[in-house]
């Protein structure tokens, strides 16, 4: 939305605990760390300057332009009374889960649009929400700072929230959460600047993630090889690529100008894009260690809340905080489309699995599904 | 879009009798926003209704309602002192006064919602109730000395300022910006190390990055169905869903895209179950099966629960790391040893080294031959390509939009194998929906 960027956000420094056992040096004043810390900064940008020999839309010249692009609604799902904030597809292709404010969530079959589950959590404000890579589960939480796992019973009359299990426990809200590659786990983002990893059984937390300087709205998992990886976005602008195993960041990338809302990786796990309060998505490339395209235009001066690559990675479509759904061609950095459908903030997006359609949820209350065809 | 030169263009606007300065109609911002970015219709009166809903711009004629009309309705830009960015807390005392006002001027000018406010009001700040009253007839008398436009305008500003900050129940609010969002500490001392560690890492030049974006995209572009479509046709599309009974892991016959994607990467290949199996029988030909079942294991073991990492740990040994086991796995001398010793304090990344060892052993050498055997080529041969659904005579008759049986129900089924087999269908029908 439109926020006044002049509004200073105060940053204490204090240790944190984990630093207890660094040595500090009892004549680093404040002044000489800020210094050292600018300076590495500094050089850290001129390193990866050095290897930019070129732009992504100029290498892109030679790609043939995307033809027109018609996009119609499919299914639109009605059954929330509040602002829906969360959505995610099930690896059947047409069952997704979605939260809202109101603390309920629901599991539909976006298909024919029947509500086959749903759920009301002892919270408000259900912020994240994600279907278990069976099929079997959801996750979910949000206000109540926790993440808790629901098996979908078969049974209509048994009630979901008996068999309620809590998995996460953090100090502040929920703000995403996410199955690995396997029931078993679940990788959860909060609003008290760190995020976990949890054994689902015990709900043991199995490693923690420290490093954002303030609330962390949005994660996504790496599709690689070796399958360890993370990114994560904040309130402190920056996007963290994490080691799941040993805690540690790896990478991190600070060009934003506001909150960074969203996180996903383009589907070869080379590279993610972000959505943020500033208007703007952005692409980030891993191996060369830097942004390398802007997805932004004049006219958007709302911030973007929910970004996804289509199944190719040619199309990034993100759904922003002005109703719209704006769709950028990502190698030559063009915007290919806009979408007017929904009638309040566009707060979560997500192709299918399949790459056949994608699912937004909004604050007017539904979801939509919608196709987008190529003119020919 | 305020510039005196390049801004919207302002004249006086005629308003019943009235004429104002400085204003502008509904028209021009909507002409002045596809002029300056470019854009269509619209999304110019989308940008520009935004505008006046966030209280940006006002509206002269029929103050109550923010919308921006795209024909000759006179509206003004809002002062700075009222704009929402500035985020000052709409206090009570200055709704009171303004309720007042209204409720002094015009007998019934109040709707319903604002009366209700101004009763709350009343009971709520009773103490200071004379100095709002005074306060209201005081602004009243003073305005009542402006020329009759200025007297408009600054009634207009008030009226839009309050709509936006006391907006009517059930209205749209657009000050509800979702939780708080606040910080947390941070220390400085980590991000220096953070710094340094990132000074040494290896970049790679943009130039051989960017050129793989061209590549996949191009690879991929014939299996993404938003950019080429998919065959027999796009189930959101025909509610016909043909296109995903013919790709389900269990289909005796995958489709030609299918197959070929397996050839793209090896992670394609093992992410795909039916991949996976028919890789399984090449390797059994070959005699190194127990690779990829060694994957498996160690897959089973980093993903599982925390309760069975000990028990695991034991049967990947037993099966493929012991002496003797019958699916041993030919690790390097150094990766074993390592292994091994770790075996001895298990946790679930312990056969990280040893899985990544057996991987790229699959994937430089036999997953290259694979894709030059018979085996995938007889596959690739006999997969299908699907006929494009032609559209239908009547597209304007909806298909029967079929259930399907939730996955939640088909693992159930499969374990009470000898069971309730009977379970029937968990999806209802379409023509009926389940109450929530």
């Amino acid at each position: 939305q439109l926020r006044a960027f002049s509004l200073q956000r105060a940053f204490l420094f204090s240790i944190n605990p984990e630093m207890a056992t660094q040595e500090v040096q009892p004549n680093e004043t404040l002044t000489n760390l800020k210094a050292e810390s600018d300076t590495l900064k500094t050089k850290l940008e001129d390193e990866r300057a050095k290897l930019h020999d070129v732009e992504l839309h100029q290498v892109a010249e030679k790609v043939d332009g995307l033809g027109q692009f018609i996009m119609k609604t499919r299914r639109t799902l009605k059954g929330h009374g509040n602002k829906v904030l969360c959505m995610d597809w099930c690896k059947d292709k047409r069952r997704i889960v979605s939260s809202s404010q109101d603390g309920k969530v629901i599991v539909w079959d976006a298909f024919t649009t029947n509500k086959e589950h749903a759920v009301t959590m002892p919270c408000t404000w259900v912020m994240a929400c994600a279907y278990a890579p069976s099929g079997c589960a959801v996750a979910c939480g949000g206000l109540d700072n926790k993440c808790s796992v629901y098996p979908l019973s078969l049974d209509k009359n048994e009630n979901l929230a008996a068999k309620k299990k809590s998995v996460a426990m953090h100090t502040n809200y929920l703000s995403a959460c996410s199955f690995t590659n396997s029931d078993m786990q679940i990788l959860t983002s909060s609003g008290d600047g760190t995020c976990a990893l949890w054994d689902v059984e015990s709900g043991q937390l199995l490693q923690s993630f420290h490093g954002h300087a303030a609330d962390v709205l949005c994660l996504d998992l790496a599709p690689s090889e070796t399958g360890n990886t993370f990114v994560s976005g904040g309130c402190d602008k920056k996007a963290n690529v994490w080691d799941m195993r040993s805690g540690q960041c790896i990478q991190s990338f600070e060009t934003h100008e506001s909150d960074i809302n969203s996180v996903r990786y383009y589907p070869s796990g080379d590279a993610f894009a972000s959505g943020s309060d500033d208007a703007t998505c952005r692409l980030y490339d891993l191996r060369a260690d830097r942004e390398v395209a802007i997805y932004s235009k004049e006219s958007i001066i709302f911030g973007a809340s929910s970004v996804d690559f289509s199944l190719s990675g040619r199309l990034l479509f993100g759904g922003y905080n002005d109703y719209t759904i704006n769709v950028w061609d990502v190698l030559k950095g063009t915007r290919v489309s806009i979408l007017f459908g929904h009638e309040n903030r566009v707060s979560t997006l997500r192709l299918s699995p399949d790459g056949t359609a994608f699912c937004s949820g909004s604050w007017d209350h539904t979801l939509r599904l919608t196709h987008w065809a190529s003119g020919s | 879009m305020q510039d005196p030169d390049m801004g919207v263009k302002m004249r006086n606007q005629r308003l019943l009798i009235t004429v104002i300065p400085h204003a502008m109609t509904g028209n021009d911002v909507i002409e002045w926003l596809i002029q300056k970015y470019n854009i269509t219709e619209e999304e110019a009166r989308h940008l520009g209704g935004l505008l006046v809903q966030y209280g940006y711009i006002y509206p002269l004629r029929d103050p109550r309602s923010l919308l921006l009309r795209s024909d000759d309705s006179p509206y003004r830009f809002q002062t700075p002192y009222f704009w929402t960015s500035s985020r000052w807390p709409a206090s009570e005392l200055d709704y009171a006064i303004y309720l007042a006002k209204k409720n002094i001027r015009k007998q019934g000018e109040l709707v319903d919602y604002e009366k209700e406010n101004y009763s709350i009001l009343h009971k709520r700040i009773n103490h200071t109730w004379d100095f709002v009253v005074m306060q209201a007839r005081e602004q009243l008398r003073a305005s009542k000395q402006r020329r009759k436009a200025d007297r408009i305008v600054l009634e207009c500003q008030e009226q839009a300022y309050w709509l936006i900050n006391k907006p009517c129940p059930g209205a749209f609010d657009v000050l509800d910006l979702g939780p708080e969002r606040c910080n947390v500490l941070s220390s400085r001392v980590a991000l220096i190390e953070h710094s340094r560690r990132a000074l040494g890492r290896n970049r790679v030049k943009s130039s051989i990055c960017l050129e793989s974006f061209m590549k996949y995209s191009e690879q991929y572009l014939h299996h993404d169905p938003i950019m080429s479509g998919c065959l027999p046709s796009n189930p959101w599309i025909s509610d016909d869903t043909s296109h995903w009974t013919i790709n389900t892991d269990m289909v005796g016959t995958p489709t030609r895209l299918r197959v070929e994607r397996w050839s793209f990467s090896f992670m394609e290949l093992l992410n795909d179950s039916m991949g996976r199996r028919e890789f399984m029988i090449y390797l059994e030909k070959e005699f190194s099966a127990e690779n990829l079942c060694f994957w498996v294991a160690c897959e089973d073991l980093r993903h599982g629960e925390s309760s069975k990492i000990i028990l695991k740990v034991e049967e990947v040994y037993k099966n493929f790391l012991a002496p003797g086991a019958a699916r041993w796995v030919n690790i390097d001398s150094k990766t074993m040893e390592r292994t091994l010793e770790g075996i001895k304090r298990p946790h679930r990344f312990i056969m990280d080294d040893a899985q990544m060892h057996i991987y790229f052993l699959m994937k430089k050498d036999s997953y290259p031959r694979y894709l030059k055997s018979e085996l995938y080529k007889n596959m690739l041969a006999k997969a299908i390509v699907p006929q494009e659904t032609k559209k239908s005579v009547f597209p304007f008759m909806r298909r029967q939009r079929h259930s399907s049986p939730s996955p939640a129900m088909v693992t159930q089924a499969t374990e009470d194998d000898g069971k309730a087999k009977g379970a029937g269908p968990t999806g209802t029908s379409s023509t009926t929906n389940s109450q929530i």
